[in-house]
This record gives C-alpha cells, structure tokens and sequence, in this order.
C-alpha cells in the first residue's frame, strides 16, 4: 500500500476544528441552492456560526427566506422550538468567498459538475487557514479527486447530506484515499453536534446511495418513457406494494432533475457503463425547465412550490 | 360568517373540494389533511391577510378550524385585541 501523506503537520499546529462546545466552530458553506441552504440552516439551528456564500444575491434571499420559513413550520408542528430569527441572525450571506477566511469548516455545496467545482477549490485552497476542512458535499463525484485540487488533500472529506438536510437524521461519510483520522474525527464530531448519524463508507463515485438510487429513478424514468405505468402509478406501486414514502419519481422531484440528470452523467463518466446511459425523457423534462418540485413541475405537477402535498401525476402523451 | 373565516373556508375547499366543512370541525381529525397543509394555511393566512405570525401564535391550534384560524386573524389584524 503506497504511503499517505499527512501533510506538514499544520493541522495539529493552527488548532484542531473542534466541533464541540469548547470552541464554537465556524461553518462556511459554498452554494445557497437547496442543499447549502439546508446545510446552513442546519448548522444554524445547533448555534454554531454559518458564513453562507453564493455568486447570485437571489439565492441568497431566497435561501435566508427559506431557512426563516422552515423555522417557523418547525414551530408550528412542534418539531422544533428554535427562534427563526435567532436562527437568522447566525448566518451571514455574502457574495465573496474571501469571507470563510476564519472558518473552521467550508462545506461545498455547488451543483454535481466538475468544471464548476474545481476552480472553488482552488481558491478555497488560497484563502482558507491550513487548518479548515473541506467538505464536499456531492452526490456523485469522487472524494479524491475533488482532494487533488488542493494543498490539504488530508483536510478534505464528504458528506452526502440528504434532503431535506434539516430533518434528515444520517448521512453518508465519505473519506478521500488521503483524508487523515484527525479530519474524520472532527466531521464526525460536528455531524453528530448537527445530530447526523454519519455513515462511513469508501469513496466511490456515487457512494452506496446514489450507485443505487440513480439507476431506480432512471428506470422509473424509462418506463414512462415506454408508457408501462404513469409517473402516479409508477410511485403508486412503491408506496403501497413496498410501503416506501415516496415513490422514485417523487423522490427524484425532491432532489431536483437537474441533478439527477448531472449524476447519472458522473456515473456515466466513472464508470464507462451504459448502464447509467440517463433516460431521454429525463434529460426532455430537464431542457424544458422541469426540473421537480422547486421548478413547480418535474414527473408531477405542483401547485405550489412549497407544497408538500401529494402531487399531481404528469401524462405523457 | 366574517370575511376571513369565508375566505380560510374557500382555501381549504380548493385542495380538498369533496370534504363537508363546517367552522369549527377539527380539519386534522378529518383524516387526510394532514399537518403539512397547515403550512400551507399558514402562508395562505399571512399573504392574504397581510398579517405575521408570531411565533407564540404559530401552533396547529391555530389552524384546526376554520373558526380558530378566522379567529387568529382577528387577533392580529384588531388593534383592541393588540392592546387586551
């Protein structure tokens, strides 16, 4: 086995990320769409700092809003007591990456292609302190080679947050061939002070999650495409024969098309097998805009984007 | 009937027309409409009424009839109820 490089020891010297009450980690977060917003929010809520970054003000809003909104339904249900604007007020958003400058952790969080993501990287790499930790949050792109991008391939991890990331209680922990147990041990630790399980398991392109979830969803895609079942009688089937909560359809409508479709094409990629060739009916919905429940239509309708009421069922004709 | 309670009545009518509602029937105990409508209720009330909600005020109390959400916005959109 080829030896790791753990680095020049800066990690011990700048002071471990301690994701305990002794010191209160500061948590950047890369990208405010649905994932860094829930990824924000939920750092958030267990009064830790959160320096949330993105290109585009509007999202910022939109995040910051949403994270305002969740908070109160929390309340309401009674699932969460948690002041909203409490919650709020320990997140600055901000347009410049060179505000995670005295962050413990960065959590990246930017959309599943790697041309986007590699230049982030990079500049990461040049303002953060050797001591932060990187964390990738991907659904499909290898660890390790998101690590190579940088100085500290030792500091950089992923997590596979779910979503919604507020009320999911697990997620998938993904060291990189050179992540060191110190960078373990600390994202463990903050992932269990957020109330994640973490779930290790070896990196691999598309982890154990979506190596399986992706080909049920674009299975589920092609027999609509083939007109077998509709989207309703496809997630019908799941729901009362296996007792799942959603049906594959749904699910992909919750994560979002646009990047279901990006992981198949990182599966598709990786692994040469046209096995993970995306469903055409998928990538027609995604070129069309309808890109699942955020867009107001994926595989269902929805007639409002915050709804999280049963959808309405797409008809191909 | 008020204004609000009327118009709480049609919204709730809109997503689930075959239900026979009446103002102060449990809208939780009905069976389907499950507590995620009541965020729903929720943003409805506020948009429509241009009132916020306070956080002591968000409970699904507030939204398990017809009467009671009426009757929230009459709280808050009522400066003698503010003062009370």
């Amino acid at each position: 086995m080829p030896a790791v490089d753990r680095g020049d020891g800066a990690f011990a010297t700048s002071g471990e990320p301690d994701a305990g009450n002794q010191h209160m980690s500061t948590v950047g977060v890369v990208g405010a769409g649905v994932m860094g917003t829930g990824v924000a929010e939920a750092v958030a809520r267990v009064s830790r700092s959160v320096v949330l970054v993105d290109v585009s003000a509007d999202a910022l809003e939109r995040a910051r809003a949403a994270i305002h909104r969740n908070c109160r339904m929390g309340r309401l249900l009674g699932t969460d007591a948690a002041d909203p604007q409490e919650v709020l007020d320990r997140i600055e958003t901000t347009g410049s990456l060179e505000a995670l400058a005295d962050c413990d952790f960065v959590v990246e969080n930017i959309i599943e292609d790697f041309a986007l993501k590699a230049p982030v990287y990079a500049e990461l790499d040049r303002i953060c302190p050797s001591g932060t930790i990187f964390i990738a949050n991907t659904s499909a792109i290898p660890i390790t080679r998101l690590a190579s991008l940088t100085t500290r391939p030792d500091r950089v991890i992923g997590v596979h947050f779910m979503n919604p990331v507020p009320q999911k209680p697990a997620v998938e922990l993904i060291p990189g061939f050179h992540t060191s147990p110190e960078t373990l041990a600390a994202t463990t630790a903050l992932l269990a002070v957020m109330g994640k399980q973490a779930i290790q398991v070896r990196d691999a392109s598309g982890f154990v999650s979506n190596r399986v979830l992706m080909l049920m969803i674009n299975e589920a895609a092609f027999l609509l495409h083939e007109g077998t079942a509709t989207a309703a009688t496809v997630d019908e089937v799941f729901r009362s024969c296996f007792g799942h909560p959603m049906g594959p359809l749904e699910t992909a409508d919750l994560i979002g098309l646009d990047t279901i479709l990006l992981s198949l094409e990182v599966l598709l990629e990786h692994y040469a097998d046209p096995k993970f060739r995306p469903s055409p009916v998928l990538r027609e919905l995604v070129n069309a805009g309808c890109t699942g429940r955020k867009a107001g239509r994926g595989f269902h309708h929805y007639s409002d984007v915050s709804s999280s009421s049963t959808p309405r069922p797409l008809e191909l004709t | 009937m008020t204004e609000p309670a009327r118009d709480i009545r049609d919204f709730i009518l809109a997503r689930y027309p075959h239900v026979q509602l009446d103002d102060d029937q449990d809208i939780f105990e009905i069976g389907f409409i499950n507590s995620l409508f009541a965020t729903e209720l929720v943003m409805y009330v506020e948009s429509t009424f241009s009132v916020l909600i306070p956080n002591e005020e968000l409970t699904l109390d507030n939204f398990r009839s017809v009467r009671a959400a009426a009757d929230l916005v009459q709280r808050l959109t009522d400066p003698r109820e503010a003062v009370s």
